[in-house]
């Protein structure tokens, strides 16, 4: 579960300051996939950078289990993402020399003490390639996948280190109508499979079907009554 | 490791290349310090072969101390021999001359060395000879002359039996051959000196600078005494400079190149640090992968230049030791380190934020 709470932060603007996330509370349950969605340039993007650690924010609390995140310094929030974060970018962002099993190995080679062997990475990424229905192109770099299947690589690689959250931006982005819905339907599937608390990012809503719950984010502020999606 | 290694197999192309330019400038490096080397040896191993602690020149009124100029007298002797803490005071006559073989029509230049038979061992003191009508050929000596033992050389108009022939040592570039020190005075004599020896090499710990300036002289240790050697300061001078210049240019080269491929990859370096790669895990592997560029191009250049070393060592003064290959391959791969560090600017600094964004 990850619990944002009360979260402002801005930018610097010229000689003022813009304010990106304004007072934002939200929660996110295991085995959920809470949508957040809003106009371009209302802080979605934002909000989620401050849930992964990636921008401290300039108040407000970030609980990952009971961890303040948005109070830790910048190696233990790098070794939080490590160990309890999974990330989806809106692009792959897969590494271009690794074939597609090697971008989650590498997931065991960040630094820090490895808490599981090698072996047992080995075998959960077998797994989680299978799970996302990439078992016969574990040995294709990048350039040899089309857009959907490396997106399922990077889904694939946010979940080897068993996060407890899992934080998805715009996956659908790059995609046709199709295989972003498919891509939804495996994040929803691995979200329930795993039970992470999954924050996805999406502007539009053709693929609402697979979420759980749906925040509005409106200039940097959250609607309050977040509501339940009918599926 | 696990990136480096695989970024290093994907790329292989450019790795090669600054693989190769590592190796070729290794090779030049190298080369030269063997060069450098070969060319010192023949200029000072003769007086490096001296015995004795430190090497006594005469102190010029003006200028630097010179082996070619300086002459010790007789009182200059006896004040060094007396001087508390002298253990053992070796006069040593050094003056370059012509030798010929027995029936040769032409001469070669030789350094003719002239010191008393039972000095303290080294390789010029095993050369001398017992007697006056016999000299000792170094190896280069006997090899320029064609001299076998019990051929007889003249040098400066006067006939010599050879006694014996030893190792290497070389003065000035000419090969040493070592007389008694009486028939070392007849010669400096038929030269035009004043059959004086030159140098003193004293063995010892006395107040080595109190003695030197009672007697208008200087004691230098024998490594720098060499640097009153007028040809060797020059000539390894401008060799050195070479060389040193090429030690900045690899640093340069090697530091362009990581630069340039840490900032091609500084996109990857963001998306590691946001799924929680340590920076110090990134700049392990930053400075792994430039090692084993580093190690294998400077251990493809030193196999290169081992291999045409021991081939022109007939050829040319090369000198092939870990002095002119260990030590430059090290300097090598320190500097070109230093070099690659200068991107890790890149990975230290990268913002795993960026990673989040659209347009990378
Ligand atoms: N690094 C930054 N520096 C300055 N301002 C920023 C920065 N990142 C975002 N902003 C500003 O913060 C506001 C929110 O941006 P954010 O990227 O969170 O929007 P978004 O909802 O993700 O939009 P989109 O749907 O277009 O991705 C915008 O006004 C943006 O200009
Ligand atoms: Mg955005």
């Amino acid at each position: 579960m990850i619990t944002l709470d009360d979260i402002t932060l801005t930018f610097p603007d010229g000689d003022a300051r813009i304010t990106a996330v304004d007072h934002v509370s939200l929660t996110a349950p295991n085995g959920v996939v809470t949508g957040i969605t809003g106009p371009s340039g209302s802080g979605k993007s934002s909000i989620l950078a401050v849930a992964a650690t990636l921008i401290r924010p300039d108040s407000g609390r970030v609980w990952i289990g009971d961890t303040d995140a948005a109070a830790l310094s910048r190696d233990d929030a790098t070794a939080l993402r490590r160990d309890s974060i999974g990330i989806v970018f809106q692009q792959s962002n897969l590494l271009p020399s690794l074939t597609a099993r090697e971008q989650l190995l590498v997931m065991a080679e960040l630094g820090g003490r490895s808490r599981r062997s090698r072996a047992a990475v080995r075998l959960r990424a077998d797994d989680l390639l299978d799970a996302v229905g990439l078992s016969g192109h574990r040995d294709k770099r990048p350039a040899q996948l089309s857009g959907g299947q490396r997106q399922r690589v990077a889904i694939a690689r946010a979940l080897v280190n068993d996060p407890g959250v899992l934080l998805v931006d715009e996956p659908t982005s790059a995609l046709d109508q199709e295989r972003g819905g498919e891509i939804m339907d495996l994040l929803a599937r691995l979200t329930r499979e795993r039970q992470t608390a999954t924050l996805l990012i999406t502007h539009d809503l053709v693929h609402r079907d697979a979420l759980d719950e749906l925040i509005t984010v409106v200039d940097g502020r959250a609607s309050t009554a977040a509501h339940r999606v009918e599926a | 490791m696990f990136v480096a290694w695989r970024d290093l197999r994907f790329a292989r192309g450019r790795f090669v290349l600054i693989g190769s330019v590592v190796a070729l400038i290794t090779l030049l490096v190298g080369f030269l310090a063997g060069l450098t080397g070969g060319l010192a040896s023949q200029n000072i191993s003769g007086v490096l072969g001296l015995p004795g602690d430190r090497l006594v020149l005469q102190k010029p009124a003006t200028g630097k101390p010179s082996f070619s100029e300086s002459v010790i007298d007789s009182a200059t002797r006896t004040s060094w021999r007396a001087a508390p803490g002298v253990d053992d005071v070796t006069p040593v006559g050094i003056v370059q001359g012509r030798a010929s073989i027995h029936g040769a029509a032409s001469a070669v230049g030789v350094a003719v060395f002239g010191l008393p038979a039972g000095a303290p061992a080294s390789i010029v003191a095993d050369l001398t000879p017992t007697d006056d009508d016999s000299v000792g050929l170094s190896a280069g000596a006997a090899a320029d002359l064609g001299a076998q033992v019990g051929d007889r050389i003249s040098i400066a108009g006067s006939d010599y039996r050879v006694g014996r022939i030893g190792g290497d040592a070389w003065y000035s570039h000419t090969p040493v051959i070592a007389l008694s020190p009486d028939a070392w005075a007849g010669v400096d004599r038929r030269l035009g000196g004043d059959g004086d020896p030159t140098v003193l090499a004293v063995a010892g710990a006395p107040d080595w600078d109190a003695v030197a300036a009672s007697t208008d002289t200087t004691a230098m240790p024998v490594l720098t005494s060499v640097t009153a050697l007028e040809t060797f300061t020059s000539e390894i001078g401008s060799l050195g400079l070479m060389i040193a210049m090429l030690f900045g240019v690899s640093a340069l080269v090697v530091g362009a190149f990581f630069t340039v491929w840490t900032m091609q990859r500084a996109g990857d370096i963001a998306v590691l640090k946001a799924l929680g790669a340590s920076t110090g895990s990134l700049v392990r592997d930053a400075l792994g992968q430039a090692l084993v560029v580093l190690l294998a191009g400077i251990g493809v250049g030193i196999t290169i230049v081992a291999v045409l070393g021991s081939l022109a060592g007939g050829v040319l003064p090369f000198l092939l030791s870990p002095l002119t290959t260990l030590l430059p391959a090290a300097i090598m791969a320190a500097l070109g380190l230093a070099g690659a560090a200068i991107a890790l600017r890149t990975v230290t600094h990268a913002d795993p934020l960026t990673a989040l964004g659209s347009n990378r």
